[in-house]
């Protein structure tokens, strides 16, 4: 993991994958630099979530080649990578989904700990100091011992990222993370997030929230059926788009339209 | 014949509380031996059957759906009287009564056991292996803690049922309590007091397990 501050950690190229006759990602490339954020925007359907599912193997890419640190898996048609090698590349492909996915029959602590004590085996005390800190890091050191129906939605998502975090991932895969949210619980996954950001945990977002990937993200990435269509630095993409598409989606975002129609044409 | 001129008279079944004690010791065998069984069974076809490998699922679903879409009586008198040709090999009816009841009532754990698994949500699942575990650890730790919450309400109502089955194996000359009845009435010709006293007894196991299967039912939901 050494080299130039800005090597990709996460480089994917040609990806392509069908759910049956749907071709949900059409010869996708796309690289993140390492400790950047990356977000990616676009209409639902357009493969955002897929890609994202295709990065840590949760969904198997038929043709193309996805690498995450040194750990690189060619898909090729032909033979599949085993259990055991996906469940390598997963343990260091941090992911959090829209809907926390939380272990309900563990507590908070429980949730964190999961990874560090199942996974990479540490001691019971090891696991649970790792988890204990990570819960106090997204500040929910008092809800240890809670479990999951008895938090928030803003409190499950905290978990669940200090869940990913406990496998001390190189890269972290954000799903929608905060479309499930009320509006009122949403900045405090935020902040989480923007903390991490501005730690230099490399990401790739998927998120409808324009704002923050604009304060966020070095690159966004706007994606219509099945392809990157226009790849830039936030100013350029959410401010100036070129494409038409990119424009089309973005106008339905007049609140953000507005807030940087002072930036912007 | 009833009512009216008959006299209901059960002393003379005291001469034989041995024998019926004798049947519902056979009977009760007959219960928790397929039950044991047919749990081996059922966990071992109802994990197999989560594969997507098509040569172990299909085999497995033909043997499920064999034993769950043929009545119980043909599938004795079928392994009692006619697996025995197909194979030259004579099985005594103990054998084949064990053995037909705990592969009918595997077939239908295995069925509980899947339906539980699967019922858990795929977030669960994407959850677990995104942290790194294997299939076997994301069962192990994260969907079977969950499922076998769902499995139990149903499982104990598949064994209490199964109780009532193990009278089917009568009609093989095994020695359960129904043939016990069936012995006492060609013996003193009173079918009616016998077949009640049968029956009650069938009543007073299994009416309370069932008030007992309900209770545990609504604590899981309480809890949940």
């Amino acid at each position: 993991m050494s080299g130039p501050a800005n090597e990709a950690m996460i480089e994917v190229s040609n990806l392509w994958k069908a759910f049956g006759p749907l071709q949900v990602l059409k010869g996708i490339s796309l690289a993140v630099p390492k400790g950047s954020a990356v977000a990616l925007i676009g209409p639902s359907g357009s493969g955002k979530s897929t890609l994202l599912r295709c990065i840590n193997l949760l969904e198997l890419p038929e043709r193309g080649r996805v690498r995450v640190g040194d750990q690189a898996i060619d898909c090729a048609g032909g033979k599949l990578p085993d259990d055991k090698a996906l469940a390598g590349f997963r343990a260091r492909t941090g992911m959090v989904f829209q809907l926390f996915n939380l272990f309900p029959h563990m507590t908070a602590l429980e949730n964190v700990a999961a990874g560090p004590l199942y996974v990479k085996r540490l001691s019971p005390q090891e696991a649970k100091a790792t988890a204990t800190a990570l819960l106090a890091k997204v500040g929910l050191a008092d809800k240890a011992h809670a479990y999951p129906s008895h938090l928030s939605g803003g409190q499950r998502q905290r978990v669940a990222i200090a869940r990913a975090l406990a496998m001390n991932p190189e890269v972290i895969l954000f799903d929608e993370v905060t479309s499930a949210l009320d509006p009122e619980l949403v900045g405090e996954v935020l902040d989480v997030i923007a903390g991490l950001a501005a730690e230099g945990m490399t990401m790739l977002l998927v998120t409808h929230e324009m704002a923050f990937a604009h304060e966020v993200a070095k690159t966004v990435a706007f994606m219509s059926e099945g392809t990157i269509v226009e790849l830039g630095p936030p100013g350029e993409v959410l401010v100036r788009p070129q494409n038409p598409r990119t424009r089309a989606f973005l106008a339905r975002f007049h609140s953000f339209a507005r807030t940087f129609a002072g930036t912007g044409r | 014949m009833t009512g009216v001129g008959y006299s209901w008279d059960f002393s003379f079944l005291w001469m034989y509380r041995w024998l019926l004690l004798k049947g519902l010791g056979i009977t009760l065998i007959y219960t928790f031996g397929s039950i044991a069984f047919g749990l081996i069974i059922g966990l071992l076809v109802g994990l197999l059957r989560l594969s997507r490998r098509w040569f172990l699922s299909l085999p497995l679903i033909a043997y499920i759906e064999a034993f769950r879409c043929t009545p119980l009586l043909v599938q004795i008198i079928w392994f009692y009287y006619a697996f025995p040709v197909l194979v030259g090999l004579d099985m005594p009816a103990v054998v084949a009564g064990m053995l037909v009841l705990s592969l009918y009532t595997g077939a239908f754990y295995a069925e509980i056991f899947r339906g539980g698994v699967i019922s858990i949500e795929r977030g669960q699942w994407d959850a677990a292996q995104a942290i790194g575990m294997r299939r076997v650890q994301v069962l192990r730790r994260v969907i079977l803690p969950q499922a076998v919450k769902r499995m139990i309400p149903p499982f104990l109502n598949q064994s209490i049922i199964q109780l009532k089955n193990t009278s089917l194996v009568s009609t093989i000359a095994v020695a359960d309590l129904l043939y016990q009845g069936q012995l006492i009435t060609s013996a003193t010709y009173r079918p009616l007091e016998t077949y009640t006293t049968v029956a009650l007894i069938y009543f007073v196991i299994l009416f309370p397990l069932t008030l007992g299967a309900q209770l545990v039912e609504r604590h899981l939901q309480r809890s949940d």
